[in-house]
This record gives C-alpha cells, structure tokens and sequence, in this order.
C-alpha cells in the first residue's frame, strides 16, 4: 500500500535527512519505525504527509504518487490519512468534540452523522465525559487521546503516529499504544514512530530500524536494537 | 456545498467569540482607521464647498462706455460665450443698472434725492463674466484687450482686481492639492494600520493554520472563517466609528458654521447618513476581508 522507492531527502544541498530508503507497507501491517534522534524517522513521516517533498525518488500510497502532489491536491489525500504528534496539535479554540468534529466536518459529513459517530468514538477512547473540556483542561494522555480520535473519525486506511507517547507517562503511554494496537486489529494500518524500546519489545510486530538516514534492519516480530 | 459554507461562518463567529480580546482590539484599531477614512470624506465634501463658493464669488465684469450702442455689446457678449473658458455672462443694461443702483440705496435719503434730480441715467451698462476655472480669468482679460474692443470698453475689473483674484486662486489650488495629499497618506495609513493589526491577530493563530492544514482541510476551509471575522470586524467597526463621529460633528458644527457660513456640518451628515454608513460600512469590510486574506496566505504553505 505504501510504496518507498529510492527515496532520498536532502536539505540545503548538504544536510542529508533520508538515503536511498526503500520501504513497502503492507496494508493492515502495524509497523514500528525505532531509530535515535536525527536517524530520518520525521522526515520519512514528513515525506508521506507531504509536508515536505523528496528530493530524489519516487512515493506511492495506494492510487496516490505523492512526490508528484500539488499544494491544492494535499487536503484531499491528507484525508485519507489519520495522523497522531507527539505534541497532540489539537485546536486550542475548540472542544474535543469539535476537534473531533472537525475531521468530519472537512470531509463534508452531515451534522447527524457527526452527532453519531463522535460519541461513539469519544466513548472508544474513554473520554465521554471530557467531550466539551477544551485542549488546556485536558491532561497529556486525554489530549493524545482526543488527538487519536480526531486521526481516526473519518475511517483512514492508514494511522500515522510520530511519537504519540513522547510526552506521556509509562501507564498512559501503554494506554495508548494498546488502543493504537485494537486500532489495527479493526482494520487500520499503523506506522508508529516512537523510540521507546518497552513498548516496541512488547508489541511483537515489524520493526523497521534506521540510522543515519538509513534502514539499518527491516523485522517481523523486531525488537528494538539499535547499532 | 451549503454545509460547508455554514461551517466556515460558524467557526468565524466562534472564532470572533473565543478570541474576544484579540478582536475587540482588532475592531478598535479598525474603528480609529475608519475614522480617518469618515473625517477625510467630510473634510473633502467640506473643502469643496467652500472651494465652490469662493470660485462663486469670483467674476470680472466688463464696464462699457455710455455712448456704445447695445448691439456692439451684445456682439461682444456673443464673442465671450463662444470662449471655452468662459461659464457664463449676464449682460447688465445701463437701466437695469439704474435699477439695482436705485434698489441697493432705498433707504439713503439723500442719493435717492440725487438720482432724482439727474436728467439722464449716469451708469454704464455692463458684462458680468464668470469663469468654469479661476485661472482662465486671465484668458478672458486678455482677450477683453483686444483692440477691436477697445473703442466700446471703459474698463474691465480684473485689471483692479487682478492680485486678488491670483492669489484666491493660487489658494484654492494649493488647498485642493494638499488636501489631495493629505488623503492619499491617511487613508495608506489607515490601511496599513489594520493591515497590521489583523495580521498580528492572525500571526497567533498561525500554528492552528498549521493544524489545520495537516490533518486535511482545505486552503478555502482555513480561509473562509477569518474572512467572515474580516467582515464582521469592518462592519463592526463602520457602526462604531459613525457612532463616535455622530457626538462630535454635531457639537463642532455650530463652531465651523461662525467661521465659515458655507459650511454646515452637522445637517450635511443628517442628509448623508445612510450613505456614509454605507461607505464606511463598505471600507470596513474590504479592508477587513482584504487584510485576513493577505495575513492568512503567509501560513497556508504547509
């Protein structure tokens, strides 16, 4: 589904980001991308959002050729994706219901199927009672929280999540990595990027290793080994 | 289509709402601009006016010798009004002198008595010139020192009058110059103030533009809520600045009017009030419209 090929990203002509990455996912794969600071794992993220453009190779997910994507075709195929930050990035001017609300509501969804489907969400991820709190009275893992439920509401193919636990404590931290892991056993393709060896140990699924800009190791049921 | 048209206005009101001090601050600064904008229509319509009825009083008239025969005067009148320069000429007979002469003294004994006693009418008959532009005047005198009329004419006014009348004109010239020079700075001001202004209220929310952008909404969807804040800041703003000009021209009006008796501000606002309010109503939201969308492109390239 997400096709890799001879990517390369290299910032101002001298800082090299990301070498020659070759990497296919697998639809419904859950996919654990480990590596120290600097290694390329933002960057990749980066290239498969379409915030930033490779500067050599070519990007495929599903029928899309991203590398080739103009700024007006970006909101489009950004939809088809649900992403998660480590720095949550809610609306601070809105509720987590309308958070929540507003993914629908950019994929032109009716007030009544809102009013249905984000309940049932809010519930899913145990957060009904928080629904009209905005994001500063929300704690750490409730704003992830909130953030995961706004990624997923529109039903994408695939859940990005670039260090979704970074900012949390170990037992919310484990919370989230174990409603990212019911996401897709639901049907829901995962990246996670994260660097935190418990939760890749534990999760017993492919771990995609990098260093320097590069894949270093590519494994089914990986653990988190680094140099 | 519809939906999403009501969203992008309900998340601009629910914007406008949540950051209420940013937009009270935003609709003051626009207040003070459409202030200037109100004050500079005034002071135009004003100074025109008192343009106007300076040039009014402005003419030339041209005084005949008693013995030339109506018929030359006449011809010469004919000859002025075929001048580009020339509005218009009232021809004044030397008995409809007498007329006004008689009428203009009713009341003084003692030159009523004098016109009495004459036998003959001892004014001359005369031609009142007035021009489109107080600077053509010198054409006219000029032309009124054509040989050909010399025989006919005894004198003309411009050649008395003629400092006046040059440094009135010269005035007026400057005014309009200057007062043109004065509204071109403060309305740019005016402009760039709320330019400013609306794109510092923006600027603190550029990492929700960013947010916004990445979880998939469109440049119209991000758009669209800051240009309906835009208008309801310009419109807000336009009733606020009639409400705060309202009070003061009417107790300066009294004031200007002892200055100058040509201007009377406080009824030239009640008779355009719906097309000032229309004005400033329309300033307030192109200003506003134009800054949002300008100060919102700048974060759209993510």
């Amino acid at each position: 589904m997400i096709s890799f090929q001879n990517v390369s990203k290299v910032y101002n002509n001298k800082s090299v980001a990301l070498e020659e990455i070759n990497l296919d996912i697998k639809q419904n794969e859950f996919v654990s991308i480990v590596g120290k600071n600097g290694a390329g794992k933002s960057t990749l993220i980066k290239l498969l959002i379409g915030e930033e453009k490779p500067s050599k190779g070519r990007l495929f997910f599903g029928s899309y050729e991203v590398n080739k994507l103009k700024m007006g075709e970006l909101p489009a195929y950004r939809r088809q994706i649900g992403i998660v930050f480590q720095d949550f990035r809610l609306l601070p001017t809105k509720t987590a219901y309308e958070n929540i609300a507003f993914a629908l509501e950019l994929d032109g969804k009716s007030q009544s199927e809102i009013d249905e489907f984000v309940p049932q969400i809010l519930d899913m991820v145990g957060l009904s009672e928080h629904a009209f709190n905005f994001p500063h009275e929300l704690s750490g893992g409730e704003k992830q929280r909130v953030a995961i439920a706004r990624a997923l509401i529109h039903r994408p193919v695939l859940l990005v999540a670039d260090e979704p636990t970074g900012n949390l404590d170990p037992l919310n931290s484990a919370e989230i990595i174990k409603l990212l892991s019911k996401i897709n056993e639901l049907g829901t393709t995962v990246m996670l990027v994260t660097h935190n060896k418990e939760i890749v140990n534990n999760l017993h699924k492919r771990v995609v290793s990098m260093d320097n800009g590069r894949i270093i190791r590519d494994e089914e049921d990986g653990r988190y080994i680094l140099a | 289509m519809f939906t999403a048209l009501f969203r992008i206005i309900k998340y601009g009101l629910q914007g406008f709402k949540r950051n209420s001090w940013l937009s009270i601050t935003t609709i003051i600064v626009m207040t003070l601009a459409l202030l200037v904008f109100i004050g500079l229509i005034i002071f135009s319509v004003l100074t025109n006016k008192v343009i106007g009825s300076l040039k009014e009083k402005i003419d030339i008239s041209v005084y005949f010798n008693i013995d030339t025969p109506e018929d030359n005067i006449l011809a010469i009148k004919r000859s002025l009004e075929s001048l580009a320069e020339v509005k218009s000429v009232d021809y004044i007979s030397r008995d409809k002198a007498l007329e006004i002469f008689k009428a203009n003294h009713q009341n003084d004994q003692t030159i009523s008595e004098a016109i009495s006693i004459l036998d003959a009418n001892p004014l001359s008959a005369s031609l009142n010139i007035k021009a489109g532009d107080p600077k053509d005047y010198q054409v006219i005198a000029a032309y009124l020192n054509n040989d050909n009329f010399k025989n006919d004419i005894s004198q003309v006014s411009y050649n008395q009058n003629q400092v006046v009348i040059d440094r009135l004109t010269k005035i007026i010239d400057t005014v309009q110059k200057s007062g043109l020079a004065l509204m071109v700075i403060l309305s740019l001001v005016a402009v760039l103030v709320t330019l400013n202004a609306i794109m510092l209220a923006i600027h603190s929310t550029r990492d929700e533009i960013g947010i916004m952008r990445l979880v998939g909404a469109s440049n119209m969807f991000i758009r669209g809520p800051y240009i309906v804040q835009g208008v309801l800041y310009g419109v807000i703003a336009a009733i606020l600045s009639i409400i705060v000009i309202a009070p003061a021209i009417y107790f300066t009006s009294p004031y200007m009017e002892m200055i100058m008796p040509e201007i009377n501000m406080w009824p030239y606002f009640l008779t355009n009030l719906l097309s000032l309010i229309g004005y400033q109503i329309g300033f307030g939201i192109l200003l506003g419209t134009t800054s949002s969308i300008i100060a919102v492109r700048k974060y759209l390239k993510v």
